[in-house]
Order: structure tokens, then sequence, then C-alpha cells
């Protein structure tokens, strides 16, 4: 029984009797298989580029759906440096900032990517802001490497998600343990997975940083465009 | 001719049992115990290191006489991270939802031993033919062990099964048995059942001999 074992494992030695090879067969070698590797990713990348942008926009779309309940349709917005307006984004002043709007043209808040180093890896994720409210509405993880059965309970675990359904942002979110939540703007993290739950309140805090003034201005500036509208209507 | 016949299909049967990669080698314990919380994670892990393993025993043997033994490492290394380069795009693409359970363990499969392992020990030395025998064994029964691991736990840890309620609302899952110790407690109450059966027969084929 053991010998038949040996015989597909560790097949006879012989001596090896052929001449070393140079440096340069060493080189055409593994020239050869970086070549060829490269050749099949390259055409493996091409191949699911386009089916793999296609799978981000729907993950997409579904999550600003889901952090702006009652959403039909929203508009990403256009960055210029100083503030933020509607038009059609180029790619280069394409905000991360999706304005979500309900039934008769409410504006019913803003969804904001972004993205922070996470556990394993470069956590993005999707949060709906309430400019009246001045709150978090709702977060979603669009990309995540944390570790099965712990760190990807940022995106499993429905406790954790309900911090996010009205978390204050001002003062600054932080993030407190388990079960000692006591004010809106904290963030209980979860046992066990507690850099994963850092890094949300990370990338919530810096999202909020970058991105809750330019949507105070832009929802402002809504507004008063909307109310001389409305005036010379009455 | 018979005796060849009974050669590939010995070499093809012995990773589901008398060698399985888990086990009895003890072989990749980290996508073993990391991503078999449930039965399809279990499933999508295993089928991606049968891509890897199938491919890459494919090529090494494919290429045995070309390669220089002075840099075979490297290039195993430069064939396995291809195939796993390529699976990852492929999952991304046909499967995101698996992609993202999968997190970080996908690209982890570079470093899994059983694939280098299989490269060096046999697809580097047998013909074609011999080495993809070998890789669908091994692959299989990687496959049957990460299965058996991610039925045990998402059946305790969830009360369901390939995400079908299969144990009713009564009943209280143990939430353990999906976080890593219930990985642990898995794999060492199957290695004791394995070791046990495989104890019984050797002993009952010493008697008869």
């Amino acid at each position: 029984m053991m010998s038949e074992n040996q015989q597909f494992t560790s097949p006879p030695v012989t001596p090896d009797m052929s001449p070393e090879p140079g440096p340069a067969r060493l080189i055409a070698t593994l020239g050869l298989a970086g070549f060829f590797a490269g050749l099949l990713l390259v055409s493996g990348f091409v191949l699911t580029k386009p089916i793999i942008e296609q799978n981000k926009a729907e993950a997409l779309k579904a999550a600003v759906y889901q952090v702006l309940e009652g959403c039909v349709t929203f508009e990403q917005l256009i960055w210029d440096g100083k503030i933020l307006s509607q038009g059609t984004p180029t790619g280069e002043n394409a905000a991360p900032v999706y304005i979500g709007v309900g039934e008769g043209g409410r504006v019913l808040g803003f969804a904001i990517t972004t993205e922070e180093p996470g556990f394993q890896d470069i956590i993005k994720a999707i949060y709906g802001y309430d400019p009246v409210l001045d709150q978090i509405i709702g977060m979603e993880i669009l990309e995540s490497k944390e570790t099965p059965g712990l760190g990807d309970k940022i995106f499993k675990d429905a406790n954790f998600k309900t911090n996010f359904d009205a978390l204050a942002v001002s003062p600054e979110i932080i993030s407190v343990k388990h079960g000692e939540k006591k004010n809106p703007n904290e963030i209980e993290a979860i046992t066990g997975a507690t850099i994963s739950s850092k890094a949300v309140t990370r990338l919530l805090q810096k999202g909020m940083a970058a991105w809750r003034e330019p949507i105070q201005l832009f929802f402002q500036g809504m507004k008063q465009q909307s109310l001389p509208a409305q005036d010379q209507k009455s | 001719m018979g005796v060849d016949q009974h050669t590939d299909w010995d070499v093809l049967i012995k990773g589901l049992w008398r060698e399985n990669p888990v086990f009895v080698a003890v072989l990749g314990m980290c996508p073993t115990l990391a991503v078999t919380n449930t039965a399809i994670n279990s499933l999508a892990m295993a089928s991606a290191t049968f891509f890897v393993l199938f491919f890459s025993s494919l090529f090494v043997s494919l290429l045995r006489k070309v390669i220089a033994k002075e840099v075979r490492i490297t290039t195993y290394i430069v064939i396995i991270a291809t195939f796993v380069s390529l699976v990852d795009m492929l999952l991304a693409a046909l499967v995101p939802d698996i992609h993202k359970e999968l997190g970080a363990f996908i690209a982890l499969i570079v470093v899994n031993c059983l694939i280098l392992g299989r490269q060096e020990a046999f697809a580097a030395k047998n013909k074609v033919g011999l080495a993809l025998m070998d890789a669908i064994g091994m692959g299989l029964g990687f496959t049957i062990a990460l299965l058996m691991i991610g039925i045990v736990r998402e059946i305790l840890g969830n009360g369901s099964l390939f995400d079908i309620p299969i144990l009713g609302a009564s009943f209280e899952p143990w939430i353990i048995m999906i976080l890593p110790p219930g990985g642990f407690f898995t794999l060492g109450f199957l290695l004791l059942i394995f070791n046990t059966v495989a104890q019984r027969r050797a002993r009952a084929n010493a008697i008869t001999s």
C-alpha cells in the first residue's frame, strides 16, 4: 500500500546527467513564461473589464436606491474644485456625489461614495446624507475583501447597519464598543472586527469632511433657485 | 494496457480518499478554514482552486522538458499566479456576489501549497494525461473536503443549506459555527472521523492479508 502511494507522490529519483543550462536559457525560460502570462492576463482583463464595469455600475445603482429610501432617480454631480453643480460628468470632473430625487421631484438626499483601507484591503462604500437633518441615512458596502465571518459583518450584520439609519454627523462621527452607544453620532463597533468597524467610521468621517460643506452650499443654492420660481407661481 | 488503465484510475481516485489533500495531507488550510462558513462559498472556492490546479498542471506538464530545473519554482509560481488572476477576473465578471463573499481568499490561491505541491511532486514529472488525472482527483478531493465542512457549518451555524432554510424557524443557529472557531471544530471533527475510518480499514486489510 505504502509503496503504491510513493509511486505517485515521489517517483524514483534518477541522477540528472543533463548539462547545466546557461544563463541565456534560464533568462529565456523566465522571459517566455512572463510573456505568455502577460498575454493571457491582458486578454482576460480586456474580455472581462466591460462586464466587471457593468456589474459595478449596477451595484452602484442598486446601492443608491438603498441608501436613499424612496429614490426614483438620481444624477451624478460635477465638482470643479470649489463647488458642486449639475451637468454632464466627463470623468475628470465627476464628483463621487449623487443627488437622489423621489416622487414629485423632491430631493431626498445625497449619496456619496468613499473608500478607506480596512483589515485586508480597501473598503469602498456608499452612504446617504440628508442635508436638512444633517445626518447619514443609510450605508452600503460596494467593495470589500474583509475576512469572511468577521470583517464582512460590516455589510452582513443587520445590527451594525442600523448604526447608519440616522447617524448624526455633528459632532464628528466616532466609533464606540458594542453596547456603549449613547449619542446619535456614535457607531457601535462589531465585536471581533474592530479594525473593519473603525475603517467604516473613518471613511464616513473623511467623506463628511470632504463633502458636507459643498453639499450644504449646493443644497442652499437649489432652494434659493426654487423659491423665486414658487413666488412667481403664487 | 490493462496495467496502464489501472494506474490512470488510481492516480485519479487517490486524491478523493487515500491522499485527500485536506483530510490526509492537511494542505490548503487557509481557504479550508476561512471560507467554508457556507456551502456555496466552499463550492466557489473549491471550483476556483480546481480551475487553477487543472490548468497549472496542464501547462507545467506540457512544458516540463522546457523549464530548466534551476528556475522551475519561479516558473510554476508565474503559471499559477496567471490562472489565479484569470479566475479572479472571471468570478468578478460572472458571479460578483460570490467574488465579494470570497474577498481576499481568491488571490491567496496563489500560495495554496496544494497547487504548488502537485506541480513539483507530480505534474513536472509526468505526461499530460496523468498530470490532468492527478489534478482532477486532487481538485475533486479538495472540493469534497471543503463542501463537507461548508455543509456542516452552514446547517449548524445558519440552519440552511445553499441558502435554503432547512431546520425551521424554531432552530437557534449555532453562531460559533460560521465564525473561525467553527472552522477548526468542524475540521477537527471530520479529521477524527476520516482517520478513524482509515485506521479501521487498514486494520481490516492487515487481518485479511
